[in-house]
């Protein structure tokens, strides 16, 4: 489904990614984990289409299609979600008129039909079960005045609501308390599907106690240092990043200490 | 409330879509101002001697006065001497009733989406309608009648309720005032006046909607509104314009008197023809608006969405007067293109514990400028007098600018003024975040930016608030980036 090759992106002057290397199918779970500043997120925004980095080299074939070239609304509309590490906020923007212009874009570029706003309620109301959130989150503004866990939360309810096929979530567990922690995995599990595909970048082993991923790779300095399957991350959790592999920086962050 | 709706689309795609013109007979005046004009349009209006009189020595203070530089927006000095003063649209013959308006003025109304007949019916809303200087309908007169309210055209007041004209008309805004307010009491054509008696909550939200349609007419309306002790009143103003070439002046004056525990609201949506993308064409929007809280207990509110026009000057503003009375200003102005704009307003507190707010949104995008210029003055007498502004400007393009020019004035120890400013760029992460949720740009451009306005649509009547939204998007079109 996605097939990254040596992709090389910077920004400000800076080389940030430099040479990753990921491959990733349909109904897989990917962890990327690794010390903070290594790139993680800079790799999902280059995923999703954020302009403020420049690819300077390599390729990203997503169901055959070249990324790359594609807007975001484009990306997105092609299933490409990106649950962000911090969430933005939108003053006087409702967050169901948002959730609602999002679907119906959605569908309106995938040639279905647009949902009236008695039925979107109804499949909100459904959705919004699975992250357990109720209908005042709605009247509020777009993450607005959010606790951390609730702007986490509103990723997840988004991300169930726009049904994608590749699923980005970026630290979407950290900074969360337990319960949190409980209901975030237990909206990313229902989720998972033989035709649908995620990478989940996390600090965190407990995470991947809920979602055990099939691969787990370690990014160090821009790259992709290490993979390895479920027992990688365990393995992290022992012994810390340090001693992994090529690291641009020093940083021998130990796993859960991060941000 | 905060729909965009998918009506953007279809209306992102029309240009300037008011620019028609109507073919009417017009009745003229000479272009160009002396005296014997000023005697020329009183007679026309066959007006009493004490009008005519005010007209002349606002002429003769008018030709002393020089134009000010200080706002912040450039233009060519205007030829006072190529303008026409005087233009009414000729009826076929007296109007009794909707069905004998002009058909092609009805037609006009149809096209601009306010057909007369269709507010009558469905909405409740009262319409006055100004086309070049004179109304030629009004409607829903009985239903005000029989609450005691009266809401005609300036003229009409003046042969009718001549004693309520002469006891207010420069009350608020003397035509001493400034050169423009000075300009419009010399050569002021028509425009609405409406009086709610004592106790009397008006019955409907009255309706002007002011039409610029012969070519090269100034427009010099003259609007007073008084609410007597505990009446209430909330006042729409909408407006449109055929495209053209030449600048156009418009200098009208507002006058709000709100007498004790008396309420006024006042909302406009301005989208005159805000010229092209050069700046070519274009009115000059130079209004003098200004409420006076003469009671205690009493309350001006102004909302304003400024979207037209090629260049906008104008600060409505509020004399707190009477002890407890609240002056409110609500203001989105948009610039694009090559538009300008200096706005802002005037709260003058002079009562004790009177309290003003002030909440401006500045949009600013292509080329477009942005000024926000707001007084806040707290006289010796304004005894624990509060103020609150918040003034913010949204930049939407590398070319455009916002410019904040806050002046406070305080004279009474307890007087107590906050002032909250920010300027952001249009953020490239919000945008992002609608993006990648699916949204296209210009939908989440839009979206952003009626959110940043969400504060002052709120206080906008219902069916208004829609049009503003739509308005905003249209405005936007083309000049992000
Ligand atoms: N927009 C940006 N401008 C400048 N530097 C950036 C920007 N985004 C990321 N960086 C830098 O790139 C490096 C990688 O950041 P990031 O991708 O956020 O790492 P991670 O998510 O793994 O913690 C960091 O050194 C960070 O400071
Ligand atoms: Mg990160």
């Amino acid at each position: 489904m996605l097939k990254i090759e040596d992709l090389h992106a910077r920004t400000e002057g800076k080389e940030i990614l430099r040479g990753v290397d990921l491959e990733v199918a349909a109904g897989e779970v990917h962890a990327i984990m690794g010390p903070n500043g290594s790139g993680k997120s800079t790799l999902a925004n280059v995923l999703a289409g954020r302009d403020e980095y420049e690819v300077t080299r390599g390729s990203v074939l997503y169901e055959g299609r070249d990324l790359l070239s594609m807007e975001p609304e484009e990306r997105a509309v092609a299933g490409v979600f990106l649950a962000f590490q911090h969430p933005v906020e939108i003053p006087g923007v409702g967050n169901l008129y948002f959730l609602r212009t999002a679907v119906n874009s959605v569908r309106r570029a995938r040639g279905q039909s647009e949902l009236d706003p008695m039925s979107f309620l109804s499949f909100s109301d459904e959705r919004m079960k699975l992250v357990e959130m109720d209908r005042s989150f709605m009247s509020r503004s777009v993450n607005e005045g959010f606790s951390g866990g609730e702007k986490k939360r509103n990723e997840i309810l988004q991300m169930a609501m726009l049904e994608p096929k590749l699923a980005i979530l970026d630290e979407t567990d950290s900074g969360l308390d337990i319960d949190a922690l409980r209901v975030v995995a237990e909206g990313v599990t229902a989720l998972r599907s033989p035709d649908r595909a995620m990478v989940v970048i996390t600090h965190h082993q407990r995470l991947l106690d809920y979602i055990v991923p099939d691969r787990v790779h370690v990014m160090s300095a821009g790259r992709i240092v290490r993979s390895g399957d479920a027992s990688l991350a365990k393995e992290l959790e022992a012994n810390g990043y340090g001693g992994l592999g090529p690291s641009g920086d020093d940083q021998a962050v130990a796993v859960g200490a991060g941000r | 409330m905060t729909q965009v709706s998918s009506d953007v689309r279809e209306l992102a795609s029309r240009e300037y879509q008011y620019g028609f013109e109507t073919v009417v007979e017009s009745d003229a005046v000479p272009r160009g101002l002396d005296e014997d004009v000023i005697r020329l349009i009183s007679a026309k209006k066959n007006e009493p001697d004490w009008m005519l009189e005010w007209r002349l020595r606002s002429y003769r203070h008018w030709v002393t006065l020089e134009e000010p530089t200080w706002q912040n927006v450039k233009y060519d000095p205007i030829d006072y001497q190529d303008v026409i003063y005087y233009s009414a649209p000729k009826p076929k013959k007296k109007l009794a009733s909707m069905d004998e308006v002009d058909p092609e003025l009805r037609a006009m109304f149809d096209k601009l989406g306010i057909s007369l007949a269709e507010q009558e019916r469905l909405s409740g809303v009262a319409v006055d309608a100004i086309v070049d200087s004179v109304s030629v309908a009004t409607t829903f007169k009985k239903r005000l009648a029989d609450a005691g309210v009266i809401f005609c055209s300036f003229s009409e007041a003046v042969q009718n309720h001549p004693e309520l004209v002469q006891k207010y008309l420069g009350s608020v805004v003397p035509y001493r005032d400034n050169i423009f307010a000075a300009l419009n009491s010399a050569v002021f054509t028509d425009g609405s006046f409406c009086y709610v008696p004592k106790g009397v909550r008006c019955p409907m939200e009255l309706s002007t909607y002011f039409r610029i349609n012969a070519a090269d007419t100034g427009q010099f309306e003259r609007t007073l509104i008084v609410a007597d002790e505990g009446a209430y009143v909330s006042y729409l103003e909408g407006c449109t314009a055929p495209k053209r070439d030449k600048n156009q002046l418009h200098a009208a004056v507002v006058e709000l008197v709100a007498l004790e525990d008396a309420t006024i609201k006042y909302s406009t949506v301005q989208n005159w023809y805000p010229g092209d993308a050069e700046g070519r064409g274009g009115i000059y929007n130079f209004v003098t608006k200004r409420g006076k809280c003469a009671g205690a207990r009493s309350k001006i509110s102004w909302t304003q969405v400024e979207t037209g026009s090629a260049i906008t000057w104008k600060y409505p503003g509020v004399v707190l007067q009477g002890d407890d009375s609240v002056g409110e200003f609500y203001s989105v102005a948009l610039t694009a293109n090559r538009q300008q704009a200096d706005t802002g307003t005037k709260m003058v507190h002079i009562g004790k514990n009177t309290r003003s707010t002030i909440v401006s949104k500045g949009i600013s995008a292509g080329h477009g400028q942005n000024t926000y210029r707001g007084l806040v003055k707290m006289l010796r007498s304004a005894k624990g007098a509060r103020n609150h502004t918040q003034c913010d400007s949204l930049l939407l393009s590398r070319d455009c600018g916002a410019h904040t020019f806050p002046y406070i004035e305080v004279k009474h120890p307890t007087a107590r003024v906050e002032h909250e400013a920010s300027t952001s760029k249009i953020g490239e992460e919000q945008l992002f975040y609608c993006r990648q949720r699916g949204i296209p740009e210009e939908e989440a451009t839009s979206m952003i930016v009626n959110g940043f306005c969400r504060e002052v649509f709120k206080e906008l009547p219902m069916e208004f608030a829609v049009e503003a939204q739509k308005l905003l998007s249209v405005s936007l079109e083309g000049s992000v980036g």
